[in-house]
């Protein structure tokens, strides 16, 4: 029971966290059609960031700075090079992303290294917050959580409140309507890029000491986010939302449930040994096939539900 | 639009005359390529150079590989993230069968080994090319990547097949052969992978004009017209995607041979994007453009990374370019020359690209500078290596070295903005006068007759 709940409060920390990559990357994807490669490296960036920031300023400072600089590349991104390459399509813009990505992930093995860097959480945050049936959560999972949750309030507001947000939204579902209805679209286009890059900066600053901090961590956590998005669908916030939470739990889940095919069949009275069939496939642990789902889904919901959870349109 | 059909009629009258000369080019390319191993021969040990035949032996599987991706992305519009998916699976498959062969059980000539890759490779196009042939354009591109995932993910788990982190080792002097070569030097290994780069580069070549070559391209371009015409776009991408595993398979066999390991690198999202990357720089749009693209990748990677770490930050910097700038990749950078060549006004364009070069390489340069220096400082200067070229040693830890990549990038780029701003008004004036004279002439000859 303990394990459940433990378990449950981490899937969710991971699950916002998977939405606060998400959240931006399925805004440009539904209104700008582009595929952007390069969001999880604003991802790692933000983590790069903030550590050498917090290095010489703090925790804190990171906090607020990282992501405003990630923004800022993601606007120069999409004013200088994503607009350019749009005449050419949406293959070419998702080559153009991809290139990004792979330049990205070479300049910060170049500028910091291949090793992981020290990130550290915060001392003020470092402790644990309560404990449930003697297993501890620690506070600065907490911390997280609240991060992503005023997130999620902001960017809700942002959305449902503002005229830019409305406008957007409506962006979302018919684009091309609100272009030809005279709103700045291109502008639309470098803010919400620019924003979502930053949200992306900013999962980063929370998410990099909480994780790792190396030049790996884009390409393990890009095509995770591309799955969210595409489980969810397009144009919908809330399908993001959903996803992002399953997504986070049952990742976190499978890592803890240290069970295989075999040991079900063992319940059943049948004892798997090197010599049965598929005996490799039997004996494969959960938290191994658990790695794997994410992209087992992306390919089923790809071919049987191409809009997704709660998406207005094919993928 | 015009200057293309223009160029295109131009060509079409000529053929007769020029057709014997144009063929005459390749049989004199092929002899160059089958005697590149005699340029790199030491005469005093009497060796061939071992880096560079295995350079070249990459080179030549990389062309079979990158036109298969080709295939699919060129001729059908499908952009996959997951070719190498075919192209390990296929090394796999002629690791194990080489040492099947290599026990006694079955008997099969050396040279016919990489046939057994192309059948794996297109055994597994048939099973994944169904599921990802369901969806095209930026669908099709997340399956094959969730599949390459799936796939790489598989290779670390299932240690029968894969054999895990290690991978599957052989031998490729199984000791059969039907022309008596032993395949114990690399020389040999390279007459091998240049036999079956020419056979399948030729009927790759010849694939471009069959019905499905053909309805490929048209469901590239506009898949509901192709409908009409009574194809089903999907089979059609089905049948390009099998035919692609099998010379991707093909490469990957030859890939097994070379190396005589095939660990999941071969199946990795790395080995995919190398494929992609080699098949846009070298240009989608012609049937050559990945042979280029091979080459210069290839080149690139295994000449750069002996002095530099930052290869693959200069393959990406290049893609990067190529998308924004230049669509067409390399081939397609040559190709628009042709009718300026055609006109003979090439020379006018002379003076227009030495003006152009110059900026250009301030650019290239002072790029090159910064990034080497700050991965020197990054990585070089940890491992006590001394930044220094021939004669020439740099000081990292000086400003001048830094200030001279700064303003050679900044000034070089500012020209090159310039330069490139009168170019392309004499590259569009050339144009135009070629447009006019061809129209002239079009009309003096329909008067005529």
């Amino acid at each position: 029971m303990e394990v459940f709940l433990v378990t449950l409060l981490n899937g969710l920390v991971y699950g916002m966290l998977l939405f606060m990559l998400a959240s931006g990357l399925t805004l440009i994807f539904s209104m700008m059609g582009v595929l952007n490669f390069a969001h999880a490296s604003a991802y790692m960036l933000g983590a790069y960031f903030a550590y050498t920031v917090s290095l010489y300023a703090g925790f804190w400072v990171g906090l607020i700075v990282a992501p405003i600089i990630c923004g800022l590349i993601g606007a120069a991104i999409e004013r200088y090079g994503l607009r350019k390459v749009h005449q050419n399509g949406h293959i070419a813009e998702l080559l153009f992303t991809f290139g990004l990505a792979l330049i990205i992930e070479k300049v910060v093995q170049m500028t910091w290294g291949l090793i992981p860097v020290p990130y550290r959480i915060p001392a003020v945050l470092d402790h644990p917050l309560f404990s449930i049936f003697g297993t501890q959560f620690h506070t600065y999972r907490a911390f997280m959580l609240l991060i992503s949750a005023l997130m999620f309030g902001a960017i809700w507001l942002a959305l449902t409140r503002t005229r830019v947000g409305l406008v957007i939204q409506a962006a979302l579902v018919h684009p091309e309507m609100v272009s030809a209805l005279g709103h700045n679209v291109p502008r639309m286009f470098t803010l919400v890029f620019a924003s979502g890059t930053a949200l992306a900066g900013l999962a980063g600053v929370i998410g990099g000491n909480y994780q790792t901090t190396d030049p790996a961590m884009a390409f393990t956590m890009g095509p995770i986010v591309f799955v969210v998005v595409v489980f969810g669908g397009l144009g919908s916030l809330l399908g993001c939302f959903i996803a992002s939470l399953f997504m986070g739990l049952i990742q976190t889940f499978a890592v803890v449930l240290d069970y295989s095919l075999a040991d079900l069949l063992k319940q059943f009275g049948v004892i798997v040994t090197s010599a049965t069939p598929f005996a490799e496939l039997l004996t494969i642990p959960i938290p191994r096939i658990g790695a794997l789902l994410p992209y087992a889904l992306l390919v089923l919901i790809l071919l049987f539900r191409p809009r997704g959870l709660m998406g207005t349109r094919d993928t | 639009m015009n200057t293309i059909v223009s160029s295109n009629a131009l060509a079409g009258s000529v053929v007769p005359v020029v057709g014997l000369k144009k063929y005459w080019v390749w049989y004199l390319m092929v002899a160059i390529v089958a005697a590149l191993p005699w340029f790199f021969f030491n005469w005093s040990t009497g060796r061939h150079s071992g880096f560079m035949l295995t350079m070249l032996s990459e080179i030549g599987l990389m062309i079979i590989f990158s036109l298969s991706f080709n295939m699919q992305m060129g001729q059908a519009g499908l952009l996959s993230f997951g070719h190498a998916v075919l192209f390990g699976l296929g090394g796999y498959c002629t690791a194990h069968a080489l040492n099947v062969i290599k026990a006694g059980s079955i008997w099969l000539p050396s040279e016919l080994v990489p046939l057994i890759g192309g059948l794996g490779g297109l055994g597994f196009g048939v099973i994944f090319g169904y599921v990802a042939t369901q969806q095209r354009a930026t669908a099709f591109a997340m399956i094959t990547m969730g599949i390459g995932e799936l796939v790489a993910a598989a290779a670390l788990m299932f240690m029968s097949f894969f054999g895990g982190e290690s991978g599957v080792t052989t031998n490729r002097m199984s000791g059969t052969s039907l022309v008596g070569a032993s395949y114990s030097a690399p020389w040999q290994m390279y007459y091998l992978i240049f036999f079956w780069m020419l056979v399948s580069v030729i009927l790759m070549r010849l694939q471009t004009q069959t019905p499905l070559g053909k309805m490929a391209n048209a469901s590239r371009d506009n898949f509901e017209r192709a409908q009409f015409v009574g194809y089903d776009p999907r089979m059609i991408r089905f049948y390009q995607f099998i035919v692609s595993g099998f010379f991707a398979g093909l490469a990957g066999a030859l890939y097994a041979m070379l190396y005589e390991i095939v660990t999941f690198d071969a199946v990795s999202a790395g080995k995919s994007a190398t494929a992609l990357l080699a098949t846009y720089i070298g240009g989608v749009g012609g049937f050559f453009g990945p042979i280029l693209g091979a080459i210069v990748v290839i080149l690139l990677q295994s000449g750069i990374s002996l002095i530099s770490s930052a290869w693959m930050l200069y393959v990406g910097v290049l893609f990067i370019v190529m998308v924004m700038y230049a669509p067409g990749g390399i081939w397609g950078l040559i190709m628009a020359h042709a009718p300026i060549v055609q006109a003979g006004k090439l020379r006018t364009l002379a003076w227009p690209y030495v003006r152009l070069l110059i900026p250009g390489l301030l650019v290239v340069i002072g790029f090159v500078a910064l990034a080497e220096l700050v991965s020197y400082v990054t990585i070089g200067a940890g491992q006590n290596k001394k930044l220094q070229y021939g004669a020439l040693t740099i000081a990292p830890a000086t400003i001048w070295p830094w200030l001279f990549g700064v303003l050679s990038l900044l000034l070089g780029g500012l020209w090159l903005r310039y330069e490139s701003r009168s170019f392309r008004s004499i590259w569009n004036a050339t144009l135009e006068q070629i447009k006019l004279q061809t129209s002239a002439t079009g009309q003096a000859g329909g008067a005529a007759r």
